[in-house]
Parts: C-alpha cells; structure tokens; sequence
C-alpha cells in the first residue's frame, strides 16, 4: 500500500527533461495572467452567478434612499431571513464582502468595488490556495475540451457564500452483489 | 505401402477391441457415456445463457473448471513419475507400467484441455490461440507458453503410446535409439507442463497468494503425490481384471518414490504458512481467508483442513514400510493423498487466490450445478479416453492380440510376460 | 490530426511479427473456412466475417472500414438505431493522465453511473466499471477496510474516505502482458483497449489486474435501446458481444476528440482530473507537480496514468 505521505513526483521518462527546460519560476506555477479587470484569460468562460430567483439587482430595494444604510449586525427579520451566515469567524457579517454603497456589487478588502461576475477575486482573497489551483482547473469541476475550451464554475456555484460547507449528498444506488447477479433475470434476450 | 496397410489394420483391431467387451465393461462405458450427455446438456445450456450460468463473477474469475484443469496437469505430469527409474536405472518391472502412465497422462491432457475449453467465454474463437493459424501473445503470455507445452507434451504422449502398441501389434521390436531419447524428452517435458502451469499463476503480482516462488516447485511435489496415486489403484484393478501382470516390487516402488515427494509436499506446505503467518503482512488474508475464514466467510476452511489431515495421514501410511505393503491401508493412503491433492491444488489454489478480490471484497464462490454437471461431463469423457486405450492396448502389450488377428503373435510382445 | 502517425494502417510496433505471412494465411484460411462455416451454421455472410474477423492490429485499413460498416449494420438491426462506430487514432503528442482527488471525493457514485450511460454498459447482468470504495480514516488506504456497497441516505459519512476505482491505465499492464492472443494492449496516447471482436473470454487478465478493473460479459449483455450512447469508438463504448472482457478506456470516444471523460464531467465535487501528460500546462501536470500524489499499489510496478492526489 502507498504511504499516504509519499509525493510522487511525475514519472521520470522524457518529461523531467522537458520539466528541465523551464525556468523554475514557470514551474512553480502562478495564476495565468489576467486583465486589469479581473476577467479570466481567454478561454476561460465563466457562468452567472446562481442568484435565487428575482432578487438581483439588489439596488431594486437598496436603492439608498427608501432604505437607509444599517451598518449595525444584528439577526435579519424583515428580508434574507433565509440565510443561515456559517462562514468564517463568528463578527462575520453581510458588509464585510457586500459594499454598502453599491449593492450591486461586492467589494475587496483594498475597497475595489467588483461585480458579483468575479466574486472569486473576493474568495480568492481568503482562500488564495483554492483560488490558485481553482484558475489553472484543479479546484472545482471543468466541463468542455481537455485541450480547449473550457467551462469553469464559480465558487458559489457548489459553495453556498453565506454557508460554504458542500452540501452532503444522497448516493447513487451500490452496484449489485456479485451473487445477484443471475443469468435470466429480466429475462432479456 | 507395408506400414500404411499395418497401420490401417491396426486401427480396425484396436477399434474392434473397443467394442467387444464383457458386461461389466459395457455397463462402465454407458455409465460414462450417460455422464458425458448430462455434462453435455450442461454445457449445452451454459453456451446458450453465456457463463453466468457458473457461479463464477468478476470477483472470482476463475473456478472449478480452472481447479480441476490445474489438478490434472499435475496428473499428466505425473508419468514422469514412472518414466524415470525406468528409463534412468533401467529397472524392468516399471517399464510394462511406462506406458500406463503415458496413456493415463494422454486421458488428464484430454481433460485439461476439455476444462480450458469450457472456461473460455468465447469457444467459437478458439482458433485465435492456436499457432500459427491464430495469434499467439508469445513469449510474453504464460497462458501462450501453457497452451504451447500441454499440446506438445499430449503430441508426445500420444506418439509414443501408439509406436510401442503398434510395435508390439506388427510383432517388431521397437527401434530403442527412437523411443529412449522421446521418452527422456518426456521428462523436461512433464517438468515443463506443471511448472508453466504453476508460473501461470506464480507470474501474476496482482494475486499475492499465488505470487510465491514456492509454488511451481509445490506443484511439482504435489502432481508426484496425486499422480501415481491413481495409478496404483489402476495397477491393482487391471491385475485383477485382466491378464496383464504387474508385480508387487513395482507397486511399492512406486509406493516409497510417493512417500519422499509427499514429504516433500508438506514440507513445502509448511514453508508457505510460515512465511505467511510469522510475517503477518498484509498477503496473509488469502492464507486466513483458506484455513481460518475472513469476516465469518469460511467456506473453505474444513476443505483446507481436510486436505492437510488427509497429506499426513497418507504420508505416515507411506512412510511406514509395514502400511506402505499392506494392501489395504496402501489403498487407504492412495485415497488420502488424492483427496488432500485435489482440495490443494484444485479450489485451495484457485479460491483464496481471488478471494478477497483485487479491492478487497470477499465474494464466497461455490461451483454452480452446471459447472459440476459439465465437469462431470469431462472427467467422464476423460475415464472413456483412458478406458478405451487400455480396452485395446492390454491385449496389445500381453502380445494376446497381434497382426495374426487373435492368434497370439511368433514375435515377442512388448513385455513378454514370465 | 493523423498524419504524422496512424497506427491504424501499420499496425502497432508489438504486432509486426509475421504480419506478411499472415495476410496470405488468412487469405487461405478465409476461402476454406468460409465455405465450411457457411455451410455449417447457415448464416449469412456478416456472420462469416465476424468468426473469420482477424487481430485489430493486423487490419488494413480497408479491413477496419469493413468492419466497421459491418458492426454499424449489425448494431442497426439489433438496436432498430444507427450507431456510429468511430475510429479515431491516438492524438500524437498526448498521453492520457488522470488524477483523482482523495480529499474531495464523496463517494456519490455519479461517476460510476455516468460512464454506464456513456459507454453502454449492460445493464443486466450489471458491469461498471468505476468501482467506489468506502475506506476508513483510521485506517488509511487499506482495502481490507473497503466496502462497495454503503448506502447511507447521504454521503460522505463521518469517519469515512471514498476512493473510486478504475482502470489505471498502466504503463506496464499486467493484462496486455497476460492476454493469451493479444486481444488487448497499450495504444500510444496510453489507453489500455480490448478488441472485442478477438477476446476469446479467458479471464486471463482479469486475475492479472490489480485494480479489478476488468469486466467479463457473463451473460448476454442488456441495453435497452433508449440508454444507448450511439456515439461509439471501435475500440471503446461500442456494445459488446456475450463473453468477452471490457474495461475503462478514459472515454476514448470522447477524449481522442478533446473532450473530458464523462466521469469527470459529471463529478459534483470536480475531484476528477484530467489531460495530457506531456502538456506542462495541463491541469493533470499541476496536480503532478504541486498535490501530494500517489500511485495505487505502486510497489507492483504496474506504473499506472492514474494518480491519486490530495487536494487541500
């Protein structure tokens, strides 16, 4: 059995020569270059995001003059009272990443207002590791072309923000036990 | 044109002698020719419904038939058995045996190849293994090398068998500088048969229970245990039935060659638990799962104990001068040894081998009725072969039954009797 | 994309010998066993040429397009739908890798029942081929401790790591090594495949694989014509006869045309990993080079292209 510690290393044959080649800062990898904007690099397409149904633009109700700017925590009543916030530390609260201004939008640590398009930046700041192995396809699931287009997912897309947990699942029904497994049953041919 | 029209007449008389027989003979005959039209109805349903009618499943992948095809290459290379001091020491009474011994080696290949055939999923592709006409994965395949030395070791055999009959039939005397160096070719031969059928298995890391270098030396000890048990027990019942004459100095010979090769065999036994339990790695679950059970599964265990009570009792009966030339505890011990063999080198090798599986799980196997009926089917066609060559090749080598048609022949028989 | 190599025409390097005298000899052996297997069975003449179909490898080109008009009219008369039997040839400059991440597998089997649908599986008697393996934390990778069959109204459960397992496609397959006729065998972009039209159903490579990877076709498999894929390779998820082995083939369907193994598409959690080997910028070459990686029984030398990684 293999020890769960070993790193095992590509396989030497004719690769760890063209590993060679490169210049170590290569291999060490960093995220592709990216716009100024925070897009991905081409190629790169991700979804909407997964907003429940009409409640986006949130500027529809904040529009900041019906509603006047509450910046004290407290348990949501009136609205979002669906929410269950489980994530991160307990002060955790909805202004930290929703900027109070621009509900429309989310906003970084440095201030930079973002779009809910590129919420991964505002993850990404936390949780820099993920967000890394996210960008070249290792976390998180990619659909299309393994030597093309490909379809990335955003974190929220299979982390809920407000509760990130992965939601456990039902299983697919166990294959049938070997001494199940009979001639003549559904008779089929 | 001379050896043609011998040849032809010796077909007829052999086949004329096949057909008379006394009561007893016929009724064996229709007993076997029964069991070989169930075995055929068996099989006959297996091709129909695909082998899911076996019991067998991706877990256990192999089973009865491939036991019982391993237990009878050992058989077949057990004429090796009877083959050396005859021919190496140039001891007579063992050489009117020889030829038993190859005619019984010729009926276990007969039945090899019949278990082969019924285990393969597609029979009507069987053509693709067979050289030259098909594609043989050679040398790299072990089962290539198997199919290429049982074919080679039957061809021999039979060549053999039927040059001395044919000899003794005409009433020439066999060309020795002929007969000598097949005959020592026979024993590499028998060697190579069993022990590529053990490396078969030893070759496979995946299955850490087969994956021991003692295991093709073990069937080599084990075929010269099960083998000449038969064939005693065969000497013994042709005695009696026919005219052929077997001393008793040639019986316990072979007796006390089977009480060195059988401690061999549980010697080597030995080695393999020790090696197995002392080191308690994680290989051992095979060894447990065939004599102690693994998470209650203990299908096999009493067969595994079995078959060890069985070895000792018959190699003490062997070992034992004043057993080993008493008729019936010799008898007993033949009995014994063949069981304690079948067990071992039949489902004790090939179960534990594959359970637990690749990943781990535990699927208890069990012969279904079909791959009992369709082995049945094939022993019996086995006994039929063997019946039917000693039906003709008795009389043959007794000189009783010769070109003249009846007469007893002017020349001297193969092994003119005392 | 099949200019610079086509083993399809040459044959692979492994399976030159006696090419040439074999071409005269089946010339020979077709005439006469035509006639007589004609003659015997009394069927038609698609029949023949499927008991006197050679070797994959040994197949001319033109060979293989009979075969394959051949198999398509087998499959419309059976299914009553065309189905379209591909052919597609190793990408040159590829070798499949494949990486699955330990720590996020939660054992749904959505993999398992996704490569059913897409490579036509039968369904009754079952074959799949991704087995998921429910192991113990404490006990770490240790298949005395694995189960297949748990249950459970949702998954993972406490205490527990799921471990799928598939055809490792290994760089020294004990089966291609093992197969008595040479029915299987490596390909160059390191798919391990099976011509199903040669397998003589021996089970030989089933007890040489240790990653219980390969399926028998006990009985005659069952796919209702509604879950059938009629996207097939010749060598991949085109349905199978009774009595032959199948196994994993990473989708080659799929993949030699650049899309993702269908396990890895459908898996919730994105544990499934994919691409090429020899691309340093493949998702497959970072798990490599930065996840803490290991092989499946790595001390049988088998070298599988199929790594288990830790992710977090």
């Amino acid at each position: 059995m293999p020890s769960l510690a070993t790193r095992s290393r590509f396989p030497a044959w004719g690769l760890g020569l063209l590993l060679g080649l490169l210049p170590p800062a290569l291999r060490a990898q960093a995220p592709p270059a990216r716009g100024g904007d925070g897009s991905m690099p081409e190629g790169i397409q991700v979804p909407k995001p997964p907003f429940s149904e009409g409640i986006f633009p949130c500027t529809s109700c904040h529009d900041g003059k019906s509603m006047k700017v509450n910046p004290t925590p407290r348990p949501l009543t009136a609205m979002h009272d669906d929410i269950v916030l489980k994530h991160g530390p307990a002060s955790r609260w909805c202004l930290d990443c929703h900027d109070a201004q621009d509900r429309d939008k989310l906003h970084l640590v440095s201030g930079e207002k973002i779009d809910f398009t590129v919420s991964y930046r505002l993850c990404g700041q936390c949780h820099g590791d993920k967000y890394r192995d996210w960008r070249v396809g290792v976390h998180g699931k990619r659909t299309g072309s393994w030597n093309g287009q490909k379809q990335y997912l955003l974190c929220v897309n299979c982390h809920n923000p407000h509760s990130p947990h992965f939601k456990p699942l039902k299983p697919m029904p166990p294959p049938v036990k070997p001494d199940r497994i009979q001639a003549w049953k559904g008779g089929a041919r | 044109m001379d050896i043609l029209r011998n040849l032809a007449s010796f077909l007829a008389d052999s086949v004329r002698l096949v057909f008379r027989g006394n009561r007893a003979y016929r009724i064996w005959v229709a007993v076997l020719l029964v069991l070989m039209a169930a075995g055929g109805l068996a099989y006959a349903n297996q091709l129909r419904h695909g082998l899911i009618a076996t019991h067998m499943r991706d877990q256990v992948s192999w089973g009865f038939y491939i036991g019982n095809f391993t237990f009878l290459v050992g058989v077949a290379a057990a004429a090796i058995m009877l083959v050396i001091p005859a021919y190496v020491y140039d001891w007579e009474p063992i050489k009117e045996i020889t030829i038993l011994g190859e005619m019984l080696a010729i009926a276990a290949l007969v039945m090899c190849l019949g278990f082969v055939m019924v285990d393969i999923g597609r029979p009507d592709r069987f053509w693709h293994i067979m050289p030259l006409v098909g594609r043989l994965n050679w040398p790299q395949s072990m089962l290539a090398w198997d199919v290429l030395v049982l074919n080679a070791y039957l061809l021999l055999n039979w060549f053999v068998v039927t040059y001395l009959l044919y000899c003794a039939y005409t009433g020439k005397h066999y060309i020795k500088k002929l007969v000598l160096p097949l005959v020592l070719l026979s024993i590499p031969m028998a060697v190579s048969i069993h022990t590529v059928t053990a490396y078969l298995y030893n070759g496979l890391a995946a299955r850490p229970f087969w994956n021991s270098a003692i295991l093709a030396p073990k069937f080599l000890a084990s075929a010269f245990c099960s083998g000449p048990a038969i064939l005693l027990i065969l000497l013994q019942i042709l005695r009696k039935t026919t005219p052929l004459r077997i001393k008793d100095e040639a019986i316990f010979k072979v007796a006390e060659l089977m009480a060195y090769t059988m401690g061999f065999n549980l010697f080597l036994t030995a080695a393999e638990a020790f090696k197995e339990f002392y080191s308690n790695t994680e290989h051992v679950v095979f060894s447990q799962y065939l004599y102690f059970g693994l998470k209650g599964h203990t299908t096999l265990v009493p067969y595994a104990w079995a078959s060890v009570a069985c070895g000792l009792a018959a190699f003490l009966l062997f070992l034992i001068p004043k057993t080993r030339t008493n008729w019936v505890t010799l008898n007993l011990g033949c009995v014994l040894i063949y069981s304690s063999v079948y067990i071992e080198k039949g489902m004790g090798l090939i179960i534990p081998g594959l359970t637990p599986d690749a990943l781990g799980e535990i699927y208890e196997y069990r012969p279904s009725t079909t791959e009992i009926f369709v082995a049945a089917g094939i022993f019996a066609t086995g006994f039929l072969v063997f019946t039917l060559m000693l039906k003709a090749a008795v009389p043959i080598m007794l000189g009783q039954h010769t070109m003249g048609k009846g007469h007893p022949a002017p020349a001297e028989p193969l092994d003119p009797a005392p | 994309m099949s200019e610079t190599q086509d083993p399809r025409s040459a044959g692979s390097p492994a399976g030159c010998e006696g090419c040439g005298s074999g071409t005269s000899r089946r010339a020979f052996l077709g005439t006469a066993v035509a006639a007589v297997a004609g003659a015997l069975v009394g069927c038609n003449n698609d029949h023949v040429e499927d008991f006197l179909q050679h070797n994959f490898r040994e197949l001319s080109k033109a060979e293989v397009e009979e075969m394959i008009a051949r198999l398509e009219r087998e499959y419309k008369a059976q299914f009553g739908r065309e189905v379209h039997v591909g052919n597609e040839p190793p990408l040159p400059g590829v070798i499949f890798g494949y990486a699955l991440d330990l720590s996020r597998c939660i054992g749904c089997r959505r993999c398992v029942h996704a490569c059913v649908q897409e490579n036509n599986q039968s369904r009754d008697p079952q074959i799949q081929w991704i087995r998921v393996l429910q192991l113990d934390k404490e006990e770490g990778v240790d298949l005395r401790h694995a189960d297949q069959y748990y249950d459970p109204p949702e998954v993972p459960e406490e205490g527990h790591f799921y471990m799928p397992v598939q055809c490792q496609q290994c760089k020294k397959p004990p089966c291609v090594k093992a197969c008595p006729v040479g029915a299987t065998w490596r390909e160059k972009d390191g798919i391990v495949v099976v011509d199903y039209n040669w397998c003589i159903g021996c089970r030989y490579c089933m007890a040489a694989c240790p990653y219980g990877a390969r399926h028998f076709n006990w009985g005659e498999p069952h796919l209702p014509v509604e879950d059938l894929n009629p996207d097939t390779h010749l060598l991949g998820n085109r349905p199978r006869p009774k009595g032959v082995v199948e196994k994993c083939t990473f989708c080659i369907q799929r993949t030699r045309k650049g899309r993702y193994p269908a396990c890895v598409e459908i898996c919730p959690t994105g544990s499934r990993k994919f691409g090429n080997l020899l691309d340093p910028q493949s998702e497959i070459r970072y798990v490599l080079e930065n996840k803490r990686v290991f092989k499946l029984k790595e001390d049988l030398n088998t070298q599988p292209n199929f790594f288990y990684f830790y992710g977090v």
